[in-house]
């Protein structure tokens, strides 16, 4: 491994445990999908790095799946969704910003302390791609708890899934099958909760998820 | 002879800095106004400002205590000894065993401390907002600095600058995340301690958004005069540590001939006023905040220069 090689990897894979905090950040809708689809950017960069340095042609496609559904065509949809449902101009999240915050950065560090002693004797690309996707997947964790807004949870389950694709792809040989079947389940596990949040919408007026705990079953 | 040339190279930074402060200033003024297609004003304006002021005659406050007299005479002292200690266009000068980032903060803090007491002193209500509000700001910014050179010092394996810096020329610093994490964490902590745009305007006088301007209402004659050189000498020493840590290409290495200097002061004053110039371009493209959304944004520097600490040991590989 290059110094320059290892670097670079390095800054893609910090740079997109950054763009999670700041989709932590964000609290209007519209930003958060551009946020989200940032990440989705530097995640087909990071990935597509990772095809050079590894020279794993079957990454490129990880990558360019990455690229066209979550950085285009997810955030599209989702941009539509929050236009149809009306919602655009809502402003909401449950905790302050800096309790938030310091939640992630102790996540953060967990994770690297997890991982750096769970991983001891690998190489040093894969012990920080895996330290960095967990710190990924716990802030899509946090994100997920910190909204109220069903689009909010969404895009933090994404961004768990982007934390998911970052380590498969530091673990050298993953199988082409695997990566298609994990895209598509996102694909399908996106169109499965687009459909509910306009049921929920139709159910209780609104997508914020309170309404939900307030339910007990039985028709209105 | 050599200690003679030595002193005479730290003295020409110390005037150097002294002298080029109200460039930068007249720089970034120069090009706001172009950005919004005025004429602005010329490059010199705040060096006539500085004489105009001089000349004119102190008007004290009849409660003033001592301590607002003296005040500008300390805050000016404190921001010019930490922004020459700052390398500018060499490395290893005679007094570089001293420009340890921490005595830097430290300077400025007290530089600080002293403006706030001065703001409070006469006992108007906007020297007291002007003060408290400063306050605010510092005991947010001051943790992220302190963050900030955490994890410079615990890259370069040292938290004097002239040992970062040399350590930053070095060929075996590659691209790293907590280099970039940190660049944008001090940016943003220069733009709250110069009392830039989107946490104070420094060109405003609405009772309701100011801060530093708040506090120095009551000074008038040499006293503002000291007091405006100390903001302008304050925003030159936070370009030049981004440039002597981010940006040192150019650098004299220590010990160097005459014309390494020359390289060395033209590559610095190439370095401001880019910095000018960018530091232009943000300022018109964003809009102030609201007070409460300084801690915020604040918070956020900090956090970088945590997870760039953080991150520090995920490329050692040690925890």
């Amino acid at each position: 491994m290059h110094g320059f090689d290892f670097d670079v990897a390095h800054l893609l894979a910090g740079g997109l445990v950054l763009v999670s905090f700041m989709l932590l950040y964000q609290d209007r809708l519209y930003a958060l999908l551009n946020v989200f689809a940032l990440q989705a950017v530097l995640l087909a960069l990071a990935v597509g790095w990772q095809a050079y340095v590894q020279d794993a042609p079957h990454l490129y496609i990880t990558a360019a799946i990455a690229l066209l559904f979550k950085a285009i065509v997810i955030p599209v949809a989702l941009h539509r969704m929050i236009v149809k449902l009306g919602i655009h101009r809502e402003i909401e999240s449950v905790t302050g910003m800096g309790v938030t915050m310091l939640a992630g950065v102790g996540l953060v560090a967990l994770s690297l302390v997890v991982m750096l002693h769970a991983t001891a004797g690998e190489s040093a690309l894969a012990r920080e791609d895996i330290a960095f996707a967990l710190s990924v997947l716990l802030l899509g964790l946090l994100i997920m708890v910190t909204r109220r807004n069903a689009v909010g949870q969404v895009v933090g389950f994404m961004s768990m899934e982007n934390g998911l694709v970052l380590a498969a792809t530091g673990a050298k040989g993953m199988p082409l099958v695997v990566e298609f079947s994990v895209a598509f389940s996102i694909l399908i596990a996106f169109i499965v909760i687009g459909i509910f949040l306009f049921r929920i919408r139709e159910r209780f007026d609104t997508v914020d998820v309170e309404a939900l705990d307030r339910a007990r079953g039985g028709r209105r | 002879m050599a200690l003679i040339r030595d002193l005479a190279v730290q003295g020409a930074e110390m005037l150097l800095v002294l002298i080029l402060a109200p460039l930068v200033t007249g720089v970034v003024r120069k090009f706001k106004a172009r950005l919004l297609r005025r004429v602005g004003p010329p490059l010199i304006q705040p060096y006539r400002e500085l004489a105009r002021l001089l000349r004119k005659e102190v008007v004290l406050a009849d409660n003033a205590s001592w301590l607002f007299r003296a005040a500008p005479y300390l805050i000016f002292a404190a921001t010019w000894v930490a922004a020459a200690l700052v390398p500018t266009f060499a490395v290893g000068l005679v007094f570089s065993w001293s420009a340890d980032l921490i005595a830097i903060v430290a300077l400025l803090g007290s530089a600080r401390f002293f403006l706030a007491l001065a703001g409070m002193d006469v006992g108007t209500s906007f020297g007291g907002i002007g003060s408290s509000r400063e306050v605010m700001i510092a005991s947010l910014a001051e943790p992220a600095m302190i963050m900030i050179i955490f994890a410079l010092a615990l890259l370069a394996g040292s938290t004097q600058l002239s040992t970062i810096a040399a350590y930053m020329l070095s060929p075996h610093v590659g691209l790293r995340v907590t280099l970039a994490m940190a660049l944008v964490a001090i940016i943003m902590v220069g733009i709250a301690e110069n009392a830039r745009v989107p946490i104070d305007n420094p060109t405003t006088h609405l009772e309701l958004t100011m801060v530093h301007e708040a506090m120095v209402l009551e000074y008038s004659g040499r006293h503002l005069a000291l007091i405006e050189l100390s903001a302008e000498l304050k925003l030159l020493l936070y370009l030049s540590l981004i440039a002597c840590v981010f940006l040192p290409w150019g650098l004299a290495p220590p010990g160097a001939g005459w014309s390494a200097y020359a390289l060395g002061a033209s590559s610095y004053v190439a370095k401001l006023m880019a910095g000018a110039i960018a530091l232009a371009f943000f300022e018109t493209a964003i809009a102030k905040m609201r007070v409460f959304r300084i801690p915020g944004f604040l918070g956020a520097a900090l956090m970088l220069g945590l997870l760039g600490t953080l991150f520090l040991f995920v490329s050692r590989g040690g925890l």
